[in-house]
């Protein structure tokens, strides 16, 4: 889960991160009581889960009342690839003299954490120029690597011993939450050679929020997508109109593929899991009943430790209940799949033998 | 590199020979005692199960149950161990499996930490074992031994080595080779998670060099750098076997987790136009669907010939 600026920031101060003074908020009222406090100028952020901000119009520097009311709700308003405004912090204006990039991450393929720095930030990471990439295994950074760093980006003085306390302060952070990626960019040296955190990033590692329960609060989820997770399946709502549902994460992102290289529009993921039973799949098809844009159920199975007789139990149940009247297209294989076939015979689902026909016939199915 | 084969199969000369004992961890749980009568229905020599505070129970009657991977080994040198624990019990398991001299284990756990899986890497590699996965569906060798979740029908002894990081896909993508009359030599599910214990391109390493190993299939998806490095490789090494690959997700948002962990684009890092376009330049054919690669492979194999 990636957290919004200001979660990330709030990290940042606990861990003694310098920041410029900010504040957060939801509508503009409380926006104006910040207003007053912080004194202009300052900047108007919006406060969504993905990068691009400041080229969509997101960021937006503001002098007096007048900007402000104006600025406030048009930032709210903005939609950034997708993502609507969780929030909106405002930030005190910089003086800023340089800006850098400072990030730690766990490298997948070296398997240890990883910092990327660069004396040229302020920029999206693709096109940050002369990367200084430093391995630092599963332990904290120590000083002297943290020096060596500031030394080839060519920090001196007190500039380079405050960053220096940074990227290790930082460390600390990223080790002590399992962080997958905590970015500071851009890592501004200020007129005075300090150097402040102007923007934030954090991405956590899912897995490990069990020992995280301070994470917890910042877990942003849809209410369907929450009660997947709790059911043991995994759900990403699309916007088409045919629900896809399958078994492994694999097989259902191939299904999506072939649905869309065939015209379909799929209107969500869903991977059953491999510890599916018959209520878990009545309930991820409650969900989908929940859906409006749905037109159509396109199911790929292909059983190996999953019975296929468990999602055929689970759609005559749900048709026994009403829960769903759309039709369904599915192609059943593996455990089982002869009996599963049988038992949905006269029911809504159409069964196909190739994964193609079902597509097709979903895709035809829905422009009706 | 690791022979795999060796580790799994052993040698002609060697007593146990076809026949490796496996131990597994967590052989009293719901999962774990599913799946160790399924690899013993298969024919894979189950030796020992391990469930701390069940030692000196018997599983099935027959397979003695011991507290701790040390007991376990000692009495019956297996090198192999198979883990079916809840993933936060995943690290001490491993410690508990390599510390006690096991050289290939196969983690079947999904949602494991990610510093988890590190820090048991990174004793794997000081004892010289292999990880597979976390989140893998095994590995087998068709036919003769199964360590691993996966069903058995989809599978038939052959000469083509699948590597995969989906478990579905492996079992669809095996299907249809062996419909096509394409058994497999070797199947390895990776694992869908960010970081993975062998990555393809070890994979990769552990078969390539197998004499009996006519062409070789790869099923990747989105997220991570793993087909990319192992296309490169495949270009540096001169590797000339027909080779195909497949790559699911597509058609995923970015910034979007599709179900596996690792299964993410950032920016573009991660992204199927990426891993098609290095295959494409290691000349390997990346089929548009499943039922494809047969095809692509079939083509590949005739010109070979």
């Amino acid at each position: 889960m990636q957290l919004l600026e200001f979660q990330a920031k709030e990290l940042f101060r606990e861990y003694g991160i310098n920041l410029l003074h900010s504040i957060s908020s939801t509508n503009i009222e409380e926006g104006r009581k910040h207003a007053k406090e912080l004194g202009y100028p300052f900047v108007i952020k919006i406060q969504v889960p993905v990068g691009g901000r400041g080229k969509a119009g997101g960021i937006q520097k503001c002098q007096n009342d007048d900007e402000f009311e104006l600025k406030y709700p048009q930032v709210m308003d903005l939609t950034i690839k997708g993502e609507k405004a969780r929030a909106i912090l405002l930030e005190k204006m910089a003086d800023i003299k340089k800006e850098l990039y400072l990030s730690i991450f766990l490298n997948r393929s070296k398997r240890c954490y990883t910092i990327i720095a660069s004396a040229e930030g302020g920029v999206e990471i693709e096109s940050v120029k002369n990367q200084i990439i430093k391995e630092v295994g599963l332990g904290d950074v120590s000083d002297e690597l943290a020096r060596e760093v500031a030394k080839e980006m060519e920090l001196e003085g007190n500039t380079a011993e405050q960053f220096v306390d940074t990227l290790k302060k930082l460390s600390k952070l990223t080790i002590e939450k399992e962080a997958e990626l905590v970015e500071i960019n851009p890592l501004a040296i200020m007129q005075d050679d300090s150097i402040m955190a102007l923007d934030g990033k954090f991405v956590t590692d899912d897995n490990s929020n069990f020992r995280h329960p301070e994470l917890q609060k910042y877990q942003e989820k849809t209410a369907i997508e929450e009660q997947a997770e709790k059911s043991g399946f995994s759900l990403v709502e699309l916007d088409g109109d045919i629900a896809v549902v399958g078994n492994g994460a694999g097989l259902v992102m191939s299904t999506l593929d072939m649905l869309s290289d065939n015209g379909g529009k799929p209107a969500c993921f869903l991977d059953v899991g491999g510890g599916a039973t018959t209520e878990s799949v009545y309930e991820a098809l409650t969900l989908i009943s929940k859906l409006d844009r749905v037109k159509g159920i396109l199911v790929n199975l292909y059983g190996g430790i999953v019975k296929t007789t468990v999602v055929a139990e689970a759609f005559l149940k749900a048709y026994e209940n009403n829960l769903i009247d759309l039709p369904v297209f599915s192609r059943l294989k593996g455990t089982e799949s002869e009996k599963a076939k049988e038992m949905l015979k006269g029911s809504r689902t159409n069964i196909f033998d190739s994964v193609e026909e079902a597509i097709n016939a979903a895709v035809m199915g829905v422009k009706k | 590199m690791t022979d795999i084969f060796g580790l799994l199969k052993g040698k002609p000369e060697d007593s146990d020979y076809e026949n490796k004992g496996v131990i597994v961890q967590g052989i009293t749980g719901a999962y774990g005692s599913l799946h160790a009568k399924q690899m013993m229905a298969y024919g894979t020599n189950v030796v020992a199960g391990v469930t701390p505070g069940k030692g000196g129970q018997k599983f099935e009657d027959k397979v003695p149950i011991y507290n701790t991977m040390q007991e376990a080994v000692d009495a019956t040198h297996a090198k192999i161990s198979i883990v079916y624990v809840p993933a936060k019990f995943f690290l001490s398991a491993a410690k508990d499996a390599l510390n006690a001299g096991i050289k290939l284990l196969v983690a079947i756990p999904e949602h494991v930490p990610i510093r988890d899986t590190m820090e048991a890497l990174d004793l794997a590699k000081k004892k010289g074992a292999v990880i597979i996965g976390p989140n893998t569906p095994g590995i087998m060798i068709p036919e003769l031994i199964k360590v691993g979740i996966m069903p058995p029908m989809p599978f038939k002894a052959g000469k083509i080595a699948v590597l995969s990081k989906s478990g579905t896909l492996l079992y669809e993508i095996s299907d249809a080779l062996t419909n096509s009359g394409f058994g497999q030599s070797i199947t390895i599910g990776i694992g869908g998670d960010p970081v993975n214990g062998t990555r393809l391109i070890d994979a990769f390493e552990m078969v390539k060099d197998i004499p009996d190993m006519e062409g070789l299939v790869v099923v990747g998806e989105i997220g991570g750098d793993s087909e990319e490095i192992l296309a490169q490789r495949i270009i540096d090494s001169g590797f000339n076997k027909p080779t195909v690959a497949y790559i699911a997700g597509r058609a995923a948002p970015k910034e979007k987790r599709m179900g596996h962990a690792g299964a993410i684009v950032m920016g573009t890092y991660g992204s199927a136009e990426s891993k098609v376009s290095m295959f494409n330049k290691a000349n390997i054919p990346v089929a548009k669907r499943p039922a494809e690669v047969p095809v692509l492979l079939a083509g590949k194999m005739e010109k070979s010939d």
